[in-house]
C-alpha cells in the first residue's frame, strides 16, 4: 500500500469515528440530564411535596400542590384557547383552503413559532394584563395557548394530507356532503396523528417559563379562579433556583424532577404508541 | 351526529332533492366559514403582535431614534436606555453555542445519515428529539449548579492557562458569563442541528454516493467530498434556525449569563441578553419609558428571529425539494 492510501484509509477511519463520537456525545447528554436530576431532586420527593403549600421562607418542607395545580389550570386554558383554533385552522388548509390563504396561514404558522417564547409573554402582557390591570392565570394560559396553535394546526394539516384519497370519494359517493365527510370520515381517519400533535404541543408548552414570568406571574398560595396570579411548577423552579435558600434550592431540583419527568413520559409514550399517525399506509 | 349519513340522505332526497341540495351546500359553506375563521385567526393574532410591539415601543422609538442601538447606557433609574449590550450579548452567546453545536450536531447527523444501520439512526434520533423537548428551565438549572462551578474551578483556569493569549479567554473566572450561556445553548441546540441536517443529507441522491465510491474513494471522501457539498445549503438553513433559537432563548441564558449590561472582549465576563433582560425586569419595570423601552427590545428580538427563521426555511426548502427532486422511486 502507498503512503497516500494509507493516509487515506486511516483519515476515513478518524474522520467517521469522530461522527460516532459527536452522535454519541448529543444522546448522551439526554441521559446525564435525567440521571444527574434522578440523583439530586429523587431523595427530595415525598408525598408533601406534592400535597402541601410552599413552607414559609425558612422554614423547612412544604410542598409544589400550588405549583402543580397551577401548571394544570394553565395547560388546560392553553389547550381551550389552542386546539381548537388549531384544528379548525388545519382542516381549512387541508380540505377547504385554495392557493393563496392557505400559503399565507402555513407560512405564518411557521413564522409563529419561531418567535421567542418571551414575545410571546409580552403579547399576553399587552392584551390581557394592560387591560386588567394585574396578572392572572388567564394571561398565562392565553400566552401558552397562543404557543399551542401552530404546532397543533401545522400537523393537523399534514395529518389530514395522509389520508388517502380514496376514503374522500368513497363518502362522495355514498352521498355525504363535504362537511359530513371531513367530520365523519376523513378527522376520525387522521386522529391518532391529530392527538399526538396536540399533546407534543402541550407537552412542550408545559415547560415554558418565559411567557408565565410576567403574565401568571408567581404566587405562594392557591391561586382561585381563573383571575389570581397563579404558581407553576417551570416558574417555581426558576424562581426557587435563583434564590439565595438551600431548601429553595433541593425543591428545585425535585421541581425539576417532575416536570422533566412529565414531558419526557409524555413525549415517549406518545412517540412510540400514536406515531403511527393515521390508521393507514402512506401510499 | 346520531344518524350515519347514507342512512339519512336516501330518504330526503326523495322527499325534496332540491332544497335539500341548497341546504348541503349551505353547510359546506358553514363548514368553510368556521374553519375559514380559525385560520384567519392565527393570522390576526400575528398581526396584532406585531401591531402591538410596534405601538408600545412608540415612545422609545421616538425619544432614542437609531441611537437606541448603538447606545451604551441601561439606566433606568435616569431614563436612558441603549440596547447595544443586549444585542451584543444575545450575538456573542449565540456565536459561541453555534461554534459548539455546528460541528457537534453536523457531525452527529453525518453518522446518522451516512453510517448507522436504519435502526441504530431512528433510535438515535428519537432521543436527540427528546433531548429537544427537554424544558430550558432544566437546562438552567442544571447551568446553575452543575456547569458554573465546573466553569469557575477548572475550565475557565485552564483556558486561560493555555489560551490566555488570547482577549477572549482573559480577566476573572467568575463561572457565571458569555461562555458558560454559550455552551448552554450549544447543548440546547445540537438535537435541532442534528435532526434537520440528518434530513437534508438523506435527501441526497443515492447514486451520488454510488458514483463517488465507484471512483475509488473512501466513505468519508464520498461523505465529506459529495454528499456534504450536495446538502450544504440545507446544512446552513439548520444552522440558521439552531441560531434563530438561540438568539430567543430566554431562561437558561438568564440563568447563568451573569444579568450585567456590560460589553467586554473576554468570553469570562457576565454579560446581558435581550431575552434575560426582558425575563428580569418586565415585570418590575416603572414608568411608560422603561417599559417602552423593553418592549422595542422585544421587537427587536422579534424581527431578527424572523428574518433568520424566513431565510432557514426557505435554504431548507430549496435543499430538499432538489434533493427529493432526483432519488430515485
Amino acid at each position: 500500500m502507498s503512503a497516500r492510501l494509507i493516509w487515506r484509509k486511516s483519515l476515513n477511519v478518524t474522520m467517521l469515528s469522530l461522527t460516532g463520537l459527536c452522535a454519541l456525545l448529543t444522546v448522551s447528554a439526554l441521559f446525564f440530564i435525567l440521571g444527574y436530576l434522578m440523583w439530586n431532586g429523587g431523595k427530595d420527593l415525598s408525598w408533601n411535596f406534592f400535597t402541601r403549600l410552599p413552607a414559609p421562607v425558612g422554614e423547612l418542607g412544604g410542598g409544589m400542590a400550588n405549583a402543580i395545580l397551577g401548571s394544570l389550570k394553565l395547560l388546560l386554558l392553553a389547550a381551550l384557547i389552542g386546539v381548537p383554533i388549531g384544528l379548525l385552522g388545519g382542516v381549512y388548509l387541508a380540505e377547504f383552503g385554495g392557493r393563496t390563504v392557505p400559503f399565507l396561514v402555513r407560512y405564518t404558522a411557521d413564522l409563529l413559532n419561531g418567535v421567542p417564547s418571551i414575545v410571546i409573554g409580552i403579547f399576553a402582557y399587552a392584551l390581557v394584563v394592560m387591560p386588567m390591570h394585574h396578572f392572572s392565570t388567564l394571561a398565562g394560559g392565553f400566552a401558552l395557548g397562543i404557543m399551542v396553535i401552530p404546532t397543533v394546526l401545522r400537523n393537523t394539516e399534514s395529518f389530514l394530507r395522509d389520508v388517502p384519497s380514496s376514503l374522500r370519494e368513497g363518502s362522495f359517493a355514498l352521498g355525504a356532503n363535504k362537511w359530513r365527510m371531513v367530520a365523519t370520515v376523513v378527522l376520525p381517519a387522521a386522529s391518532r396523528g391529530i392527538l399526538t400533535g396536540v399533546l407534543l404541543a402541550l407537552a412542550r408548552v408545559a415547560g415554558e417559563t418565559a411567557p408565565l414570568i410576567f403574565t401568571a406571574f408567581g404566587n405562594r398560595y392557591w391561586s382561585p379562579g381563573w383571575m389570581q396570579p397563579t404558581s407553576s411548577l417551570p416558574v417555581i423552579i426558576y424562581t426557587y433556583a435563583t434564590g439565595p435558600y438551600e431548601d429553595w434550592h433541593r425543591q428545585a431540583w425535585a421541581a425539576g424532577l417532575v416536570l422533566l419527568g412529565l414531558v419526557l413520559v409524555t413525549n415517549i409514550l406518545v412517540r412510540t404508541f400514536l406515531s403511527g399517525g393515521t390508521s393507514f399506509e402512506r401510499s | 351526529m346520531a344518524t350515519t349519513p347514507n342512512a339519512a340522505a336516501p330518504a330526503d332526497l326523495a322527499w325534496n332533492p332540491r332544497a335539500l341540495l341548497r341546504r348541503m351546500r349551505g353547510a359546506d359553506e358553514i363548514a368553510h366559514l368556521i374553519t375559514l375563521i380559525a385560520a384567519a385567526t392565527l393570522l390576526l393574532i400575528t398581526v396584532l403582535l406585531v401591531y402591538q410591539l410596534w405601538v408600545l415601543s412608540a415612545e422609545a422609538r421616538t425619544k432614542f431614534g437609531w441611537s437606541f442601538f448603538v447606545t451604551k447606557t441601561w439606566d433606568p433609574v435616569a431614563g436612558d436606555f441603549g440596547a447595544l449590550p443586549f444585542i451584543y450579548g444575545t450575538l456573542v452567546t449565540s456565536f459561541v453555542a453555534l461554534a459548539l453545536a455546528v460541528p457537534l450536531g453536523v457531525g452527529g447527523a453525518i453518522f446518522l445519515a451516512e453510517l448507522a444501520p436504519p435502526k441504530l439512526s431512528s433510535s438515535l434520533t428519537f432521543v436527540s428529539d427528546l433531548l429537544a423537548a427537554v424544558p430550558s428551565v432544566i437546562y438552567g438549572l442544571l447551568g446553575v449548579f452543575l456547569l458554573v462551578p465546573i466553569m469557575r474551578t477548572t475550565v475557565q483556569p485552564a483556558l486561560k492557562n493555555t489560551l490566555g493569549f488570547l482577549p477572549l479567554f482573559q480577566g476573572p473566572a467568575y463561572g457565571i458569563g458569555f461562555l458558560t450561556a454559550g455552551i448552554v445553548l450549544a447543548i440546547m441546540i445540537v438535537p435541532f442541528v442534528l435532526s434537520v441536517s440528518r434530513e437534508v443529507l438523506l435527501a441526497v441522491a443515492r447514486d451520488q454516493r454510488e458514483a463517488a465510491l465507484a471512483l475509488g474513494a473512501t466513505k468519508w471522501e464520498s461523505t465529506w467530498k459529495v454528499v456534504v457539498p450536495a446538502a450544504r445549503i440545507g446544512i446552513f438553513g439548520s444552522v440558521f434556525l439552531a441560531l434563530a433559537r438561540a438568539l430567543g432563548e430566554t431562561m437558561a441564558v438568564t440563568m447563568v449569563v451573569g444579568n450585567n449590561p456590560k460589553i467586554a472582549a473576554s468570553l469570562f465576563s457576565p454579560g446581558y441578553s435581550i431575552a434575560a433582560v426582558l425575563a428580569n425586569e418586565f415585570s418590575e419595570a416603572t414608568g411608560n419609558l422603561y417599559l417602552s423601552a423593553l418592549i422595542e427590545l422585544g421587537l427587536v428580538l422579534f424581527l431578527l428571529t424572523f428574518v433568520l427563521n424566513g431565510l432557514a426555511r426557505l435554504l431548507i426548502l430549496v435543499t430538499t425539494a432538489r434533493g427529493s427532486g432526483v432519488l430515485p422511486t
